[in-house]
């Protein structure tokens, strides 16, 4: 496979953070091109959660430095990545039970009219663009349904399509794959392709081996907040990786 | 970059939910609502008095007096918050608008010399501007309640208190200052201005009792702000899910804040309001208001817990309050019934509401 385009998408140099005297992560460098998929792997405590949350700029790192198309970024807080086209689908999803689900797809970031100096709510555009990323995701969800009646599968579908709002680089999954049936999860992956299609970077974070086997293009391995691995899963096995999240082997 | 769809979507699994198990219908509001007319058509038969056009716009009148604040306490329960201080910030604003007014309109001092002048009499004290006392001195009342709903915002969304520490905290403090400022007296509006201000607070248009008036733009501006700005939706997904509002990068500080500083103004007009009724603004009033308020609140459907309210339920709940106080009195029952049956009427709302999404 030919890559044209030689800088990565995001390129993290070196990245450590500390919460008081736990180290959480340590000297971390990895890169993700466009169009990749990446398995973030380990088990719990291994920092990838951390690491997650420093590229999507819930916390500032320690050390080390990230970049964005070979760009230093600094970010202060999760709006400031989303800004520069980093989108994340959070484990617990980030959802608001009291609303629908188009007002959440578009939280934060609503459609808006003006009527002289008020700006109101678009309340039609906003649902007809969800149904149209529902329907991309075919996912069964009706934009003007609450949130607290979904499935699990359509929650999950409420937040994939919050990332597909803008023209995201990079797309980080934690566990979209954890609380779903058997159905949707081959809907989730079908979705990464089509990200991976469309030039998106994507990083999955995910426990579920046959998952991340399915779709990604390399897999990485955390382990007591470092790197232990960092292969193309065609070159590796999922006993391989198991050896490296338990730690019955040390590094790859 | 859309993507191409194979196919329409179908929703051959989700059902859609019937129309009576949706909004109105299927919230606490409209219980409520339901029990509040039920409520007037038995009022109606026991007492013949009660739907006389003087009795009606006794009760409009009286349920205004606490609605306006009810209807800023929403914003805050709707984000899942508290305030406390809502009794003692009535008074304070009351307080500083009457001492305001009556400052502007001595002739001797040399703020009062700017807006008032004697009449060739030597005893009239007449306005430079007609009105413009009255716009000052509430100005003067709503920036107090602007600072101190900026205090209980930065204290509970920056310094991370809790809201109901915080608001108690403030509740003291403020009724406290009230004491202070007047030497524990209280004030009364005074000056060429009080008489539009009399008009302005207890009188009415048409029969319909002004505070009535207020009450209806208000809670319509109320019902555009929640369920048509970002603001709106802001607030109740602070309610709904904090953490989810913060990821989603909402300003989530500078949300709590204004809800915060929405309430306080809210009830400052409030307690203007009523010490226009009152004629005066003695240091103790309002005492306590802050659990009328959010009684009605909770009573209409916000729940405590956030992210459910709205300006139809804050109405309501006040309006059943207010006709259980006033049919009470009509059915010539002692007075003292009165709290009871409204926390009886509390928990009974809230324990349908819960059996109602139990079935569910």
């Amino acid at each position: 496979m030919t890559k044209p385009d030689t800088t990565p998408a995001l390129e993290l140099t070196g990245i450590g953070k500390e919460f008081g005297a736990i180290r959480a992560l340590h000297d971390v460098d990895m890169q993700i091109r466009s169009g990749e998929v990446v398995g973030l792997m380990g088990d719990n405590g291994a920092g990838k959660s951390t690491l997650v949350k420093i590229i999507a700029g819930n916390f500032r790192p320690s050390h080390g430095e990230i970049r964005l198309a070979g760009n230093a970024v600094h970010f202060n807080r999760p709006i400031d990545a989303r800004a520069v086209g980093i989108e994340v689908v959070y484990q617990d999803l980030a959802l608001a039970d009291n609303l629908t689900a188009a007002a959440n797809v578009f939280l934060g970031r609503e459609l808006k009219r003006r009527f002289g100096p008020f700006a109101l709510l678009d309340h039609k555009a906003m649902a007809a663009r969800a149904l149209e990323l529902f329907g991309e995701l075919r996912s069964e969800t009706r934009p003007d349904d609450f949130v607290k009646q979904m499935s699990g599968g359509q929650r999950q579908a409420v937040a994939i399509a919050r990332t597909r709002l803008s023209n995201a680089r990079l797309v980080m999954m934690d566990e979209p794959t954890a609380a779903i049936s058997v159905r949707q999860v081959e809907q989730v992956l079908s979705l990464i392709r089509r990200l991976k299609e469309q030039g998106v970077a994507v990083m999955l974070i995910s426990h579920r081996m046959p998952d991340v086997f399915a779709v990604c293009d390399r897999v990485i391995v955390m382990r007591r907040g470092e790197k232990r691995a960092d292969k193309p899963i065609h070159q590796t096995s999922p006993e391989e990786v198991t050896a490296l999240i338990t730690g019955a082997k040390e590094a790859a | 970059m859309a993507m191409p769809m194979e196919s329409p979507i179908t929703f051959t699994n989700v059902g859609k939910t019937k129309w009576w198990q949706r909004g109105l219908f299927a919230s606490q509001t409209g219980y409520v609502l339901l029990a509040l007319a039920v409520l007037l058509l038995v009022m109606h038969f026991a007492s013949p008095y009660f739907f006389t056009q003087g009795n009606m716009q006794n009760v409009a009148k009286n349920f205004s007096f606490i609605a306006i604040a009810t209807l800023g306490v929403t914003f805050v329960i709707i984000t899942g918050g508290i305030d406390l201080s809502i009794g003692s910030m009535m008074c304070f604003s009351a307080m500083i608008t009457s001492m305001v007014m009556t400052e502007l309109s001595m002739p001797g001092s040399p703020a009062g010399s700017l807006f008032v002048h004697m009449a060739s009499d030597g005893k009239t004290v007449l306005a430079n501007v007609p009105g413009l006392i009255l716009l000052v001195s509430v100005f003067a009342g709503l920036g107090a309640a602007l600072i101190v709903g900026l205090v209980n915002g930065f204290c509970i969304a920056v310094l991370g208190l809790s809201p109901f520490v915080t608001t108690l905290g403030m509740l003291s403090i403020v009724r406290g200052l009230g004491y202070v400022v007047s030497n524990g007296r209280g004030s009364f509006p005074g000056g060429p201005d009080a008489d539009y201000f009399y008009a302005a607070t207890s009188g009415d248009v048409f029969g319909v009792p002004a505070p009535f008036i207020y009450l209806v733009m208000l809670a319509l501006a109320m019902a555009v702000v929640l369920h048509h700005t970002s603001f709106g939706r802001h607030v109740f997904a602070l309610g709904g899910n904090e953490k989810a509002a913060e990821l989603t990068g909402i300003p989530v500080v500078r949300v709590k804040i204004e809800v915060y500083v929405i309430c306080a103004l809210a009830a400052g007009l409030q307690g203007i309001i009523i010490s226009g009724w009152l004629g005066s603004a003695p240091a103790n009033m309002a005492t306590s208001y802050e659990l009328n308020v959010i009684a009605a609140a909770v009573i209409g459907g916000a729940n405590l817990a956030g992210g459910i309210g709205g300006p139809l339920g804050a109405i309501v709940g006040c309006v059943l309050l207010e006709v259980i106080r006033n049919g009470l009195v009509l059915a010539q029952v002692s007075s003292y019934w009165q709290q009871t049956l409204v926390g009886v009427i509390i928990i009974l709302a809230v324990l349908v509401d819960r059996i109602r999404s139990r079935v569910s």
